[in-house]
């Protein structure tokens, strides 16, 4: 297992690269711990899967190198990097067995015949498919083979990361949760470097220690679950991560105080904006409270889902989402507060710490 | 749940059963009719019962057709079959190159038979043929007119000049339908060259591949057209099959009699054997 170092690495699928826009992948710089669980995340087309086929050496980047452990692997093999990739569609060998699909990488290695059934036959315990082996890998289902996939990954003891690219977008809804907590629990067993692309905001945020937020060929964020809540760093996250997202109003800091529209809001800190820079301001909908005190809205729209109750509703010419409890009342001519703590401000869609 | 049975539906069969009944049924029927019938013209028929069909089966004149046209069989997939797939693999996958070599690839199959026969006639004779000429010019002895060997060799090398490009299309279209996650996971899984075929490639060939070697099997086995343009079925017998034997025999001799039982004779060995490819081939699967 390894630490993965991407050292200034940009990637460009046409020739000569001119501006920013020409890059598929603008620019990453980052350092990603040994026996870490990373996801990236992040719409179709923002980079994600050139990022990871960069890790893995099937593509090799314009620009950059990437160490692995400190060791550059910009211009090995992937075959050389030994690394593991469990793809979007699970990819097994039709016409042979079980077994012999999880013994090929070993055989390929040429690892002697003892050694590939000692380790295979674990293999199979640990995927659940001890009584399969002898069957043809055609057959299963999808679940099943990608299992295989994996399995086939993680029977070379040895790999220096696994990569996983959005591998569940084939598998059924239940089946998802139990590979994903199966994957959760041989990560914790095992400690390799996990990297894992996905769309799925659920997928990434209950997988990973490290969620990796991407957007337009460039990192936007890499954090915990709670601080890409918390605190998004870019307003793209938090609209991206969340459900409803982010509510996020163009706003003007005074000081201590942010002004959306007519209301004036107090802060408990004062943001350093510069002068020319385009001012916004986010707020979670859960951290909006709705009552009869505060500023004035006018709610459009209830939806019930279940145990909360998203509104809908204008505030000041902006259309935003606030969360409330199922039980809590929403009064004939409502108002809200904001929790202070909670209010983010956006300098050019950037955030603005409280330190600065 | 109640079904209804509705017996208007076997109006909607219809169509297809007079199309298939006019195109195929009444003539194989007609050939049924002679083969079992003796006649000496003026529509004067007489019962002969299974007489032709044995006539037919102990003449050595079918027998050695017969042969002829499975060594010739097996000869054309042999050659076919792993040339049509080496070249598959070899064509390229994208860019310019595709287009250029699908039309190089498929210009055989758009002449006709008797122009293929026509144009191999030419080229190979040794007066004016580009081909004859110059192997007789390297000092080859080289007449396919009279030289048995030489005419088989004309005819298989036209054989697999005319029809390799089937195979390969089928082979490249089965080979491009193949995602590129299978080559990138045998890459991280480190295949070599010969296992990405083995284990990836091949098996995803073998749904067209059966299709090629059943089409190419019936093809070879049928062959008519082009040895009879080029060679006529000889020199000798050494180039007659059992279609051109056939044809003999009906239009040259006019035994319809005879000409009819081998005709249902061939029929049935084609039906046999094809069957038998495709059972084989498609068994694997089953077990699977």
């Amino acid at each position: 297992m390894a630490r993965i170092t991407l050292d200034h690495i940009r990637h460009a699928y046409g020739p000569a690269p001119k501006s920013p826009k020409d890059y598929a992948l603008r620019e990453v710089h980052h350092e990603w711990n040994d026996g870490g669980a990373y996801a990236l995340l992040g719409p179709s087309g923002c980079g994600k899967t050139t990022l990871l086929n960069i890790i893995s050496g099937l593509l090799q980047p314009s620009e950059g190198r990437i160490l692995f452990d400190g060791k550059d692997v910009t211009y090995l093999s992937t075959q050389a990097r030994n690394i593991a990739q469990v793809f979007q569609f699970p990819v097994i060998y039709d016409t042979m067995t079980v077994y012999d699909n999880l013994a090929f990488p070993l055989r390929n290695r040429a690892v002697p015949e003892a050694e590939v059934d000692r380790r295979v036959r674990e293999m199979l315990e640990i995927i659940d498919l001890s009584g399969w082996s002898k069957r043809k890998a055609q057959g299963l289902t999808a679940d099943q083979k990608q299992k295989i996939s994996l399995g086939r990954g993680l029977v070379r003891n040895d790999v220096n990361a696994i990569l996983f690219d959005e591998p569940l977008t084939v598998i059924d809804p239940h089946m998802k949760w139990v590979l994903r907590s199966q994957l959760k629990r041989l990560h914790k067993q095992f400690g390799f470097t996990m990297v894992y692309v996905t769309h799925d905001q659920t997928e990434a945020l209950t997988f990973a220690d490290k969620v990796v937020v991407m957007y337009d060929g460039q990192i936007v964020q890499i954090g915990t679950p709670a601080e890409l809540f918390e605190r998004p760093t870019h307003t793209f996250v938090g609209y991206f991560i969340g459900s409803p997202g982010m509510n996020v109003m163009p706003a003007r800091v005074e000081g201590s105080a942010v002004v959306v529209g007519g209301e004036r809001i107090a802060l408990d800190y004062s943001p350093q904006i510069g002068a020319g820079d385009r001012a916004e301001l986010g707020i979670r909908p859960e951290f909006i409270r709705i009552g009869r005190e505060g500023m004035p809205v006018a709610v459009n729209r209830i939806e019930d889902i279940g145990r909360r109750r998203i509104v809908r509703a204008d505030f000041q010419g902006q259309r935003i989402a606030i969360v409330a409890s199922e039980d809590a009342e929403i009064p004939a001519e409502p108002r809200i507060t904001f929790d202070p703590a909670a209010i983010n401000i956006y300098a050019n869609s950037w955030r603005v710490g409280r330190e600065a | 749940m109640q079904k209804t049975w509705n017996n208007k539906a076997w109006f909607l069969v219809l169509p297809v059963l007079v199309l298939v009944a006019f195109s195929a049924v009444i003539p194989l029927m007609t050939v049924v009719n002679y083969s079992v019938q003796d006649t000496f013209g003026n529509n004067e028929f007489f019962w002969a019962g299974t007489d032709w069909f044995l006539e037919i089966l102990h003449s050595d004149r079918f027998w050695e057709a017969l042969q002829r046209n499975l060594f010739f069989s097996f000869v054309i997939l042999a050659l076919q079959i792993p040339l049509g797939i080496f070249i598959a693999l070899n064509m390229p996958k994208s860019g310019i190159g595709v287009p250029v070599c699908l039309v190089l690839m498929a210009l055989p199959l758009l002449i006709p038979w008797n122009v293929v026969g026509t144009i191999w006639q030419v080229f190979g004779r040794v007066d004016i043929g580009l081909l004859g000429y110059t192997l007789r010019a390297l000092g080859v002895d080289y007449n396919y007119v009279r030289d048995p060997l030489d005419a088989w060799i004309t005819i298989i090398v036209m054989d697999v000049w005319h029809w390799t490009s089937l195979v390969v299309l089928l082979c490249y279209a089965g080979l491009v339908s193949i995602p590129d996650a299978y080559y990138q996971a045998a890459k991280i899984d480190g295949a070599s060259r010969w296992s990405v075929f083995r284990y990836i490639q091949l098996p995803k060939m073998k749904r067209v591949l059966l299709i090629a070697v059943l089409l190419r099997f019936m093809d070879s086995f049928m062959i008519y057209t082009e040895p009879f343009v080029v060679t006529g079925g000889g020199p000798g017998n050494s180039t007659t099959f059992l279609s051109i034997d056939l044809v003999k025999m009906a239009v040259g001799q006019f035994d319809l009699g005879p000409a009819a039982a081998m005709s249902i004779i061939y029929f049935l060995i084609i039906l046999l054997l094809s069957w038998i490819f495709y059972t084989v081939m498609t068994s694997s699967d089953a077990n699977g």
